[in-house]
Parts: C-alpha cells; sequence; structure tokens
C-alpha cells in the first residue's frame, strides 16, 4: 500500500496576520482565548495524517471542528499557515502559481456540499470545465462528458439546466465533473449533507460503487457518524481543529480513545458496522470426532455449557451435540457421530450483525462463524449480539 | 447686520477658473484628443442615423420590437417613431440618440471594467462608493458645469457630462453582480485549476450578466434624462427643442417636442429591459 497524502504538522489561522499566533498555539492558548484577544480564528492546529492510495479516508466533527478547513489546504483554496502537505511525495505548499494550476487540472478535483454548480451552464457544460480549462479538444471533452454524465446515471439530461434537477441529481452533476478530469483525489465536503435520507443513501452506495471501479483516494468530510462509519476504511475526528483519533471504524468502537469520542459513538447504529468477525470469541471448548463421548461430556461439565461444537481434525464443522443427548447415548452405546445435530445458524466472518440479530434470537444454539473451508473460526452467543447493539 | 458680511466673500471661483486655464494651457492636446476622438464616433452615429430612410427606420424598430419581446411591441414601436416623424420632429430625434448611443457606448467601456475592479478590490470600493453615492444624488445640471470648463459648448461637453450622470448604475450593478456570484461557485472554479482570466469569464461574468444588463438598461434610461438637460450647453436635438419652446413660451411645440422625449424612452428601455431578460438563467 503506497501513501498517496501525507500531512505533516498542518495549522491554519484565519486572520489579518496569522504567523505571530502560531506560538500562541504552541503554548496551549485556547482557540476561544486567541480569538477573544487577537481576532484570529484557529481552524486548523497541528495535524498530522497520511492517507493511502485507492483509500476512502473519511474526516468527521462537529460544526465548526475544522474539517472544511481541513480539506481546503489539500488543493490550496486555503493557504496553510504552517506545515507540509506531500502528494505523491512532492510538498504542494511550494508550488508555484503554475504548478499550483497544473496540479489542480490534473490531480484533485473537488465535489461541494451545496455542489456549486454553474447555473449558467448546461449540465453537459458543467461536467466539460475542467476539460475546458484544461484545453482538452472540444470534440474529446463533450465525448468524455458525456460518458461520465452516464456513468452517473444522469444519461439524457445534458441539455438541462443544473436548477432543473433535484438536489440528488444535482449532486451527481457535481461528482461527474470532477470524476470528468480523472483525478488521483477526490475531495468532497460533505457532499450528501443537503440531500433527503434516501437519496443520501443511494448516493453513498453510488460512491462505493463507483470506488470499486475507480480506486481513486478518496477523502470525505462528514458530521454524520453513521455515513463515516459506512464508507470509511479509515476514519478521523475532529475536535476544535484537532484530530483526536484515526482509526478503523471497528478500532473507534472497540477502543474510543476518549470520553469525547466514546460520546460520538454512543448513537451510532453499531448493528451496521460490526461484523460477526468483531464480536465472536474462540470457543473456550471443543470436542474433535475422534474424542468420543465421554471427553464431550467432561468438556460440558468442566465449562458449564450446554451444548458444544464437534468438528474433524481440520476443523471443520461437522455438527453440535447437546449435553442431555450426549448423556442419554452414553447410557444406550450410541456413537458421537449418531447425535450430532445440524438446526443451528453458521454465518461468516464479515457479516453486519443486523443480519445476526433474528438468528440470535431464534435459535437455541450458538452461532457457529466459519470461513469458506468450513473451518470453524468462532461462535457468537446470543448475549454478545445484543450487548454489542447498546 | 442682517446681511451676510461682504468682506466675507471668499473668491474661489477664480481659482478654479486658474486651474482650469492652467490644465488647459498644460495638457491641452489631452482634451483635444478626447474631444476629437468623441466627436468623430459621435458623427458617425449621427451621420448613419440620418442617412436611414424614414421607412426603413420603422422596420428596423419593428424588427427590435419584435425580437425582443413580442410582436404586438415591434408594431407599437414602429407607431410610437412614426407619430414623432408626424410631429415633423424625426431629425432631432435622431440626433438625441445618437448622443445617447455614444453616451451609453462610453459609459460602458469604462463603467464595466472599473465595476469589475470594484468588484475585485475592496479598497477601490470603499473609495469609490461615496464618490457614485455623491454622484446620484447631485442634481443633473451640476454637471454641465466642469464639461463646459474642459469642452466649451457643443456636443461633446453634452457627451462628457451626459456619460458622468449614466454612469454609476452599470458600474454598481456590474459589482454588486460579480461580488454577488456565490462564493462556492467561484470555489469551484478554482478548485479545477481556473486561471483569474478564466474564472471571470466563464463564471464571474456570465453569472452577473442579468444584473449588469439591469445596469445597462438604466444607465441608458439615465443618458436619455442627461441628455434633455444637455440641450443647455448646446446640443442638438429634442432636448433642445424643449428648451426653446420654453424660452418663447410655445406650449404646442414644447408638448410634441416632450411627448416625443417620452416615446423615445418608453422605446429604449422596453427594448433594452427586453434585451436584459433574455440573459437570465431558468432557475
Ligand atoms: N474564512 C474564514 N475566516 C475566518 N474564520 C474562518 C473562516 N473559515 C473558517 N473559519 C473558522 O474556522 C473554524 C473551522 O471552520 P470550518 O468551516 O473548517 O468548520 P467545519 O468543521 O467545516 O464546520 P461545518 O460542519 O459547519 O462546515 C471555525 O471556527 C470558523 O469560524
Ligand atoms: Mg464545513
Amino acid at each position: 500500500m503506497s501513501i498517496k497524502v501525507k500531512v505533516e504538522n498542518l495549522t491554519k489561522i484565519f486572520g489579518r496576520n496569522p504567523k505571530p499566533i502560531l506560538a500562541k498555539i504552541k503554548k496551549g492558548t485556547s482557540k476561544e482565548t486567541i480569538l477573544a484577544e487577537t481576532g484570529h480564528a484557529v481552524g486548523v492546529n497541528n495535524v498530522s495524517f497520511e492517507v493511502n492510495k485507492g483509500e476512502i479516508f473519511v474526516i468527521m466533527g462537529l460544526s465548526g471542528s475544522g474539517k472544511s478547513t481541513l480539506i481546503r489546504c489539500l488543493n490550496l483554496l486555503n493557504k496553510p499557515t504552517e506545515g507540509k502537505i506531500f502528494i505523491d511525495g512532492e510538498n504542494i505548499i511550494d508550488y508555484d502559481n503554475k504548478q499550483l494550476k497544473e496540479f489542480r487540472q490534473k490531480k484533485v478535483a473537488m465535489v461541494f456540499q451545496h455542489f456549486g454548480l454553474f447555473t449558467h451552464r448546461t449540465v453537459l457544460n458543467n461536467v466539460v470545465y475542467g476539460l475546458e480549462i484544461r484545453g482538452i479538444h472540444e470534440e474529446e471533452r463533450y465525448e468524455i462528458a458525456k460518458k461520465t454524465l452516464a456513468s452517473v446515471g444522469l444519461e439524457g439530461w445534458e441539455d438541462k439546466y443544473p436548477n432543473q434537477l433535484s438536489g440528488g441529481m444535482q449532486q451527481r452533476v457535481g461528482l461527474a465533473r470532477a470524476l470528468a478530469n480523472d483525478p488521483d483525489i477526490l475531495l468532497m465536503d460533505e457532499p450528501f449533507s443537503a440531500l433527503d435520507p434516501l437519496i443520501k443513501r443511494e448516493m453513498q452506495q453510488e460512491l462505493l460503487d463507483i470506488q470499486s471501479r475507480l480506486k481513486k483516494t478518496i477523502i470525505f468530510i462528514t458530521h454524520d457518524i453513521n455515513e463515516a462509519f459506512k464508507l470509511g476504511e479509515r476514519v478521523a475526528i475532529m475536535k476544535d481543529g484537532v484530530i483526536e483519533q484515526i482509526d478503523t471504524p471497528e478500532e473507534i468502537l472497540a477502543t474510543p480513545k476518549n470520553e469525547y469520542i466514546k460520546n460520538f459513538v454512543r448513537d451510532i447504529d453499531r448493528s451496521k458496522i460490526l461484523q460477526a468477525k468483531n464480536i465472536m470469541f474462540k470457543p473456550s471448548a471443543l470436542v474433535s470426532i475422534k474424542d468420543g463421548l465421554k471427553i464431550a461430556i467432561k468438556e460440558m461439565e468442566q465449562s458449564g455449557i450446554s451444548s458444544i461444537f464437534v468438528v474433524d481434525t481440520d476443523r471443520k464443522l461437522l455438527g453440535l451435540i447437546t449435553i442431555d443427548d450426549a448423556l442419554k447415548a452414553l447410557k444406550e452405546n450410541h456413537k458421537l457421530k449418531d447425535i450430532l445435530i445440524q438446526d443451528y445458524f453458521t454465518t461468516e466472518p464479515e457479516t453486519y450483525i443486523q443480519e445476526l440479530i433474528p438468528m440470535a434470537t431464534e435459535s437455541k444454539y450458538p452461532i457457529a462463524v466459519m470461513d469458506e473451508e468450513n473451518r470453524l473460526l468462532g461462535i457468537i452467543v446470543r448475549v454478545s449480539v445484543l450487548s454489542n447493539l447498546v | 447686520m442682517s446681511e451676510f458680511p461682504d468682506f466675507l466673500r471668499l473668491e474661489i471661483g477664480i481659482y478654479v477658473d486658474n486651474f482650469v486655464k492652467w490644465l488647459m494651457h498644460n495638457h491641452g492636446e489631452f482634451f483635444d484628443a478626447i474631444s476629437k476622438g468623441i466627436l468623430w464616433f459621435l458623427l458617425n452615429i449621427e451621420k448613419f442615423l440620418l442617412w436611414l430612410p424614414w421607412w426603413l427606420a420603422l422596420v428596423l424598430i419593428f424588427i427590435i420590437g419584435w425580437r425582443s419581446k413580442n410582436l404586438r411591441n415591434g408594431l407599437t414601436f414602429a407607431f410610437l417613431i412614426f407619430i414623432v416623424g408626424t410631429f415633423g420632429l424625426w431629425d432631432y430625434m435622431m440626433m438625441t440618440l445618437a448622443i445617447v448611443l455614444t453616451s451609453v457606448f462610453i459609459s460602458l467601456l469604462l463603467g464595466i471594467p472599473m465595476g469589475i475592479f470594484m468588484a475585485y478590490s475592496s479598497r477601490l470600493n470603499t473609495i469609490m462608493r461615496p464618490i457614485l453615492d455623491g454622484m446620484q444624488t447631485m442634481p443633473s445640471f451640476v454637471y454641465l458645469i466642469p464639461a463646459l470648463m474642459l469642452f466649451d459648448m457643443g456636443k461633446v461637453p453634452a457627451i462628457f457630462a451626459t456619460t458622468i450622470y449614466a454612469i454609476p448604475p452599470v458600474l454598481r450593478l456590474t459589482d454588486l453582480g460579480i461580488r454577488r456570484v456565490p462564493k462556492e461557485m467561484v470555489e469551484a472554479a478554482h478548485s479545477f485549476g481556473s486561471s483569474s482570466w478564466q474564472t471571470l469569464t466563464k463564471v464571474q461574468l456570465p453569472q452577473a450578466l442579468p444584473t449588469i444588463m439591469t445596469g445597462i438598461n438604466q444607465t441608458t434610461m439615465m443618458a436619455l434624462a442627461m441628455v434633455v438637460i444637455a440641450s443647455m450647453i448646446g446640443a442638438k436635438g429634442l432636448g433642445l427643442e424643449v428648451l426653446k419652446a420654453i424660452q418663447h413660451i410655445d406650449i404646442a411645440r414644447g408638448f410634441e417636442a416632450g411627448i416625443s422625449i417620452v416615446f423615445l424612452a418608453i422605446i429604449i428601455d422596453r427594448v433594452s429591459q427586453g434585451i436584459a431578460n433574455r440573459f437570465k438563467y431558468p432557475e
């Protein structure tokens, strides 16, 4: 995995004379004090992170936490006060005007919260804009634009004006306009926040589909933690211009770094984030088919459980036995393999707990998590499904 | 004791007069050149308008009215012009129109670029704003004085005064139109690596165009209003006819010339509004 974007100690202060303010922040003066005393607003404060090539990196935080300021530094719409931004190893802050123009024309494109479409241009001419600026030949640029529009499902809308389209469709135009340039990096500042929930979900899915085809490096801003965890391979949580934690969604849920993040993830819908593999555990007891009944009974008694999974020597799952059946079979001289039952649920490690809830409530037995070769990876008991929901 | 004391008389007028004389003496060629340029432009327009056969003018005004709005407008405009002809004021109307067109042309030539600069520079904006406010509150015939001082009597000072009087709307509305372009849209343009020129011509000006067109409409109307007053310093046309009628208490003549100005105003207003409306984008 190669690193596409690397941000080092980035600080952005708004105001007339930001440089002297740097020293104050470093001393630990708070944002509020700086604003009150000097009239300077601290947008981003000493932020460092890396984004891998082909990754969706989500930055989330409440209003005013500095998300927009940060993402706008990445294409220099905001000029950083201090710090470095390496893209493909080049520090873009050192770019002169010409290099910056070229960088914006070829490497990076932005999608805006309120779409930022050119209302005096038709849909097609909006999408063409970036190519026009680059001086691509007219015939070619219209061809590319039409293809891109079709790829976001807007075939037939080319000659409409943006204001004649619904919000969802307008943002598709915004997305197409960004994609037409075929940039390596896509910067998306709350692109779906202005859309209603149904359309929003549709667009999120669409983005994931597009991403699986195109494999761009996407930096995505949101204030919606559910959206962050749905889209983000890694998520950075910002507060007051500082990044509090960067991790995968599962890691953030499992080990929130502080109280603030704990509060944040409290109202998240975990059932759509956590997967079977996150909540399963290694069975404390397990019998092999060649062990025989007596050992199976002893295992169950020792662990205080009323049923146990039976595997073969390759750890492939063969079935499950209950303590009652086992005791009866021992009296009647039956074999272990005669009393195997199959009416338990199995699942893959990547299944979301949302789908495990009905299984867990219905079944008397634990759910078996298996890999493709039917090997038992772990078990999930009903209690752990339910307890992970809150 | 109730009268203003004589010894407090400040003869500032003399200094101004001296300054103008100095200006004329040292930079005379400059004002001459401007004067010649304006006159050349005006005379050509005037020549063309006076050459235009009356029936062709009717047809043209009909087509303009029709294309800019609808058939009925076209017919109305042609009829109004025809009436002015029957008053025997055709040539005066054309002279007035020539001065209006010249003044509007100069106003746009100066006003639109200045409006753009104002939109870009808040310092220029803070300097220009009170000046423009002042210009718009001043009674129009005050402009005749500097025009007279710099260019004497005649058509050129009339155009000079008219231009100064008429320029504020287009200047203001160009500035406003560009400032009102949504920030996100301008940023979108920047984010694709547009140069400042590209941002201006591909995004800001097209976005501001409906507003600028409104400014052009207002500028044109103000030019027409001023031309009438500028007749006092020697611009021949409908205004001068009104002025003469007033001096001779010739009510009939005054009425005909007055109503002709109203007709001309209606036509110019409707046509420029019709054109402005064509620049609106679907909302
Ligand atoms: N152009 C600016 N001038 C002065 N201060 C600014 C400017 N832009 C942002 N700020 C300040 O920087 C801080 C961070 O703002 P920013 O817009 O980055 O927040 P955000 O996380 O994007 O919030 P939101 O979710 O509301 O978009 C705020 O305190 C804001 O007031
Ligand atoms: Mg924001």
